[in-house]
């Protein structure tokens, strides 16, 4: 028993020393395992009195209490030690680039449909579309436009045969769908319309968007507010001027051109599009009962929305379909 | 159209800036285009004349004049070809200032020209502003005040004003019109032209003839012999006409623009000597020819009306004058021609002959139908006044039956309240329509309105409403926000919506591509052989006059377009119509299309560096069908002649083809030129938003079992028959097969491929066991070893 504390001062100096968990493990082994030294002491109590025996015992335990205690202190320093070594060892270099594939996008002019579309169907609107190879009747006749009246004349019509062209406008759309649906009827019309033009400012096909709301009781004041919310949406700036212009469209009456007040601008102000109440002979014309109902219709350039509100300076871009242009939309 | 502002304002002169006044012009919906200053801002200079001219000693081109400015006389080197003595000048004495391109002016000061003194400068109409470029002197009349100012001479503190008007205000195409609509505006009285009956002194006339009254119902002619043709149109004139970009020509002709643009009616002076017998206004006969003032040849078509005598066409009626009848400087005595023609019969004819005149803008929107024998009269004083003659009676040809009816139109003062959200006193109403030259009768709620000649545009009580809202100003109108019952919108379920489609290519990482809808013929050709596309009749140009059967011919231009420029991998998709004629009629439906190239993932560090193949594109095909969760979508074996024959798939919804998906055909790319390989699919769009509405199966909870086997079979079997097989023969309780791996070479016979795949079945409420398995697939295994002699790899 003389040397129990020669043994435990020799069994705390290599658990000291010890170099790892498996070290450790084989210290555990030599003095406390079944054939370990200070279990070898337990053993020998045995040889021992009965009045000698409770003290010794309660020594030796003592003793075997301290190692272990030192172990676990141990044990558990080692293994901090491993999990930072391992931990160190699968570290990355977090800024690389992740893996698979990129994000693509939407073209400037399906986005900024999207947004209108948006804001249109809260208000109940829904989408309406229609064909662009269209007749004489329901781009031009139906919408009070006559044979040889000189506002087709303005329209620059691509013609297949003289019947048959290609939409002007998207106001065809609206006397189809009043051919087919009683009001109230409010829709948007969303589409490629085409004009044989082609310079710095035009595209012979570009985006427009048009608007038709056709009820009991609406006024142009109605249209006024329509317009005017709808731009200060579209800008997000809700203090936006809007100032409407007389101007003429045969399938309204009033008609009007609206504009935006645009510092870049030379006047001050920078026209967006055409507005006006229906006139009584579209909605005769489609079925409709001016009487009864009127409406008000207003319709937009997508392409010029697009380039005001992305800062685009050259329309021709939106149909190149450079990457580069593109994927700033993104 | 172009106007002098002083001139307006001899008629009607609000108090306002001219600023102001185009901005009122503007807002009243006669949008002005620009405003220009007749002349640019100068001083000091004045009416002179040249009294001695010798040349200068040493310089072969400058003259050594003499300047009188009425009171003094002084030395001028000049270098103009046209200075010569009598000739009157703008003469800018010395402290003059005259403007300069930078803007700051400069000061004429004693200045020595090749050794001889010269005090001040003779102008050009360029160096005062007064036009862009100018030959010579400006020359003034002979009885130009000497010494006067030449601002207060010419009028030059003046404004050219530029209104682009819609085609419904013809009405306003005139001085006249325009100052009805400023009156109007203002709430001012206009002080119209004096103008009366000039009596006739002689009695020679010419007989006129009406044979087409539906296009001209009405016709006036008079003779004025005699005339002076080289008389000086005067300054006040000429001035009015070239603030209005019109040149002055010869006085007759010049008298016929000034009525023009002062009262809106067109009119022409034919020589009376040209004339053979009397006028008959007529349809031309087809290919008759007439040459046009001007010199330009035409065949005319019977759909024009001419103005003709009793052997010839001499003129396109309301349209341009012929050469042979023109005034000419030996011309004696004329015969003027006012008409009304219908609009509609001249509308487009201009155009068709390549010309568009000042005539034609207004007989095609229309001219006031009662205004010509007030414009005779007009113009025969003014003829009278400045070439002298003796005028013949008025001659007027005229079926009033086809003549336009004058219109009433009934106002109800509660539908101008209704349209408008705004309750206006009758008495502004009615002063609105009376000063705009309407007559307005008060009638139980609202009014009997009588439209006047000049307004085409008016028809319906909308109009009249419009023209209230207009003079009141749109702006002042009140602004509200609809009110509408708040029904909820339909939405079918199994619909996938366009936008959500979109997202999910956006998300694959392809950018949407918006391209033209006509295209090439020749790349339309090569893509869609067999598809005559549907050609415009006037393209804008060769290259996009055909319309698109497929979208792939755009997209591929747009893959070109980024490969050209150093891009390696494009992914793009499209949607929109295509059209395809057949059997007389044209199919156009919405299509979604894509392409891909290139790498398969972003060029990366840890992305690998594999190229796109079919399967890329399949994968993501077969994903956006599955948006709508319909599974019964079949790819079969396809063929299209843009695509390669071994890798093209026509895919099936049940059994209606709804696209196809392949590689483009290597022969395609070498005839277009691209190098790296193209993947393409189009489908149908309708038929991929329908899906199906899912519908609930009970969650088994015993275990599933697996089985994995491998079969060679010859390399032309498909997967799809193997699977069909399978399917066939596994049981009903098979739930799933699992292609896992396609192998070929080493242990493979060339010829043939080993596909290992797993079998999946599951009993809702038992665990199956083994010997039922065992049975399956030794189903499976028979009749795949029969139907394709697959053998089982060991």
């Amino acid at each position: 028993m003389e040397n129990l504390q020669e043994l435990v001062s020799a069994a705390l100096a290599n658990v000291d020393h010890a170099q790892g968990v498996q070290a450790l493990d084989q210290v555990r082994v030599d003095y406390l395992g079944k054939k370990g030294q200070i279990t070898a002491l337990l053993k020998t109590l045995g040889k021992l009195s009965k009045e000698e025996r409770p003290l010794a015992g309660a020594k030796i335990n003592e003793a075997k209490q301290q190692v272990e205690v030192a172990i676990a202190a141990k044990k558990s320093l080692l293994e901090a030690a491993e999990l930072n070594k391992k931990l160190a060892s699968e570290t990355v270099d977090i800024t690389l680039p992740g893996r698979g594939q990129k994000t693509g996008g939407l073209h400037p002019v399906t986005r900024t449909l999207q947004r209108i579309e948006s804001f249109f169907n809260s208000a109940g609107y829904n989408v309406e579309v229609g064909p662009e190879v269209e007749d004489n009747f329901h781009n031009f006749d139906a919408l009070n436009i006559p044979a040889h009246h000189p506002a087709r004349a303005m329209h620059d019509t691509f013609y297949f045969d003289a019947q048959t062209l290609l939409r002007t406008h998207t106001s065809p759309v609206q006397i189809r769908t009043m051919e087919k649906q009683e009001p109230p009827i409010r829709i948007i019309c969303p589409g490629r319309v085409y004009r044989c033009d082609s310079d710095l400012t035009h595209t012979p096909m570009f985006h427009q968007v048009e608007g038709l709301l056709v009820d009991k009781n609406v006024s142009f004041a109605d249209l006024k507010g329509t317009v005017q919310q709808f731009l200060r949406v579209f800008f997000e700036d809700e203090e936006l001027n809007v100032r409407f212009r007389p101007s003429y469209f045969p399938f309204t009456e009033p008609s009007a051109e609206f504009d935006i007040e645009w510092a870049a601008s030379k006047t001050g102000w920078l026209e967006v599009g055409g507005c006006g109440m229906v006139h009584p002979n579209v909605l005769t014309a489609s079925g409709v009962d001016p009487e009864k109902y009127m409406g008000f219709a207003f319709g937009l350039g997508v392409e010029r929305l697009a380039m005001l509100r992305y800062g685009v300076s050259d329309l021709r871009m939106f149909f190149e379909n450079d990457l580069k242009f593109l994927e700033q939309f993104n | 159209m172009k106007f002098s502002e002083s001139w307006l304002r001899e008629q009607v002169s609000p108090a306002l800036t001219t600023q102001q006044l185009t901005a009122q012009l503007t807002m009243a919906g006669l949008e002005v285009d620009g405003v220009e200053a007749v002349a640019a801002d100068f001083t000091g200079i004045v009416v002179g004349q040249v009294v001695k001219r010798e040349q200068h000693p040493d310089a072969d081109k400058l003259s050594l004049c003499q300047v009188s400015d009425g009171t003094e006389t002084f030395q001028i080197v000049c270098g103009a070809s046209n200075v010569r003595v009598g000739l009157k000048i703008p003469f800018a004495k010395i402290g003059a200032r005259l403007p300069s391109p930078d803007g700051k002016g400069f000061k004429i000061k004693k200045a020595k020209l090749r050794g001889v003194e010269s005090f001040g400068m003779l102008c050009a109409e360029a160096e005062m502003g007064m036009s862009d470029s100018s030959d010579g002197l400006m020359e003034l009349p002979a009885d130009a005040p000497l010494g006067k100012d030449i601002r207060e001479y010419l009028q030059l503190d003046d404004s050219v004003i530029e209104v682009d008007l819609t085609p419904n205000r013809a009405d306003c195409l005139s001085i006249n019109g325009l100052a009805r609509e400023v009156g109007t505006l203002n709430k001012e009285d206009v002080m119209a032209q004096q103008v009366a009956d000039v009596a006739a002194t002689i009695d020679d006339s010419v007989a006129v003839t009406l044979s087409a009254v539906d296009a001209c119902p009405k016709y006036l002619g008079r003779v004025i012999k005699g005339v002076n043709v080289q008389a000086q149109t005067p300054l006040w004139m000429v001035e009015k006409l070239r603030r209005s970009d019109i040149r002055a020509i010869d006085p007759i002709v010049d008298v016929t623009n000034f009525v023009l643009l002062e009262m809106g009616q067109p009119m022409h002076a034919f020589d009376m000597a040209k004339l053979d017998g009397g006028i008959d206004v007529r349809m031309a006969k087809s290919g008759e020819a007439l040459t046009l003032l001007g010199g330009q040849e035409v065949t005319l078509s019977d759909d024009t009306l001419v103005i003709a005598d009793q052997s010839k066409a001499l003129a396109i009626a309301g349209v341009m004058g012929g050469e042979f009848s023109a005034v000419s400087g030996d011309t004696q005595d004329i015969f003027l021609e006012l008409a009304y023609f219908n609009p509609v019969s001249i509308a487009g004819k201009a155009r068709n002959y390549g010309l568009h005149t000042d005539s034609s803008h207004r007989f095609e929107r229309g001219v006031d139908y009662h205004l010509q024998a007030k414009a005779a009269q007009r113009a025969t004083q003014l003829i009278l006044d400045i070439c002298g003659g003796q005028a013949g009676p008025v001659v007027q040809a005229i079926d009033e039956s086809a003549m336009p009816k004058p219109l009433e139109v009934t106002l109800r003062a509660a539908r101008v309240k209704q349209v408008l959200a705004l309750e206006l006193p009758a008495a502004e109403i009615e002063e609105m329509l009376t000063r705009l030259g309407m007559t307005v009768a008060n009638i139980e709620g609202g009014w009997r309105v009588d439209v006047p000649s000049y307004r085409f545009d008016i028809a319906i009580e909308a109009d009249l409403i419009e023209e209230i809202a207009r003079i009141y100003g749109y702006n002042l109108l009140p602004v509200n926000t609809p009110q509408a019952a708040l029904e909820l919108a339909v939405q079918p379920e199994v619909n996938t919506a366009i936008q959500t489609i979109k997202h999910f290519w956006v998300d694959r990482g392809y950018q949407e591509a918006i391209t033209y809808s006509f295209v090439d013929p020749k790349t339309q050709k090569l893509v869609d052989p067999s598809v005559d596309g549907l050609e415009l009749a006037n393209p804008i140009s060769a290259d996009m006059s055909v319309m698109r059967s497929t979208l792939w011919v755009g997209l591929i231009k747009a893959a070109e377009h980024n490969l050209n420029r150093q891009q390696e991998t494009v992914r793009l998709f499209e949607t929109g119509l295509r059209f395809i004629p057949k059997d007389g009629e044209l199919d156009q439906h919405q299509v979604i299309s894509g392409l891909i190239c290139g790498s398969r993932l972003v060029k990366g560090w840890s992305n690998g560096s594999d190229k796109v193949d079919f399967f890329d594109l399949k994968g993501d095909v077969e994903a956006m069908l599955a948006l709508g969760g319909d599974a019964d979508i079949r790819f079969e074996v396809g063929s299209h002649s843009a695509l390669h024959p071994g890798q093209c798939a026509a895919i099936f919804k049940g059994d209606k083809q709804i696209g196809l998906l392949g590689a483009l055909h290597p022969e395609l790319q070498k005839k277009l030129g691209i190098k790296t390989q193209l993947y393409v699919y189009e489908l149908v769009l309708a038929d991929v938003r329908e899906g199906v509405l899912p519908e609930f199966k009970a969650v088994s909870k015993v275990p599933e079992r697996n089985y994995d086997l491998a079969f060679i079979v010859e390399e032309s079997v498909q997967w799809s028959q193997v699977e069909h097989i399978i399917r066939k023969n596994a049981g009903e309780l098979l739930t799933n097969v699992t292609l896992f791996d396609v192998y070929r070479g080493q242990g493979i016979e060339n010829g043939r491929k080993s596909l290992a795949l797993g079998l999946t079945w599951q009993d809702p409420s038992r665990t199956l066991n083994d010997e039922e398995i065992t049975s399956w697939v030794d189903n499976v295994v028979s009749a795949l070893a029969e139907g394709l002699a697959a053998q089982l790899r060991g």
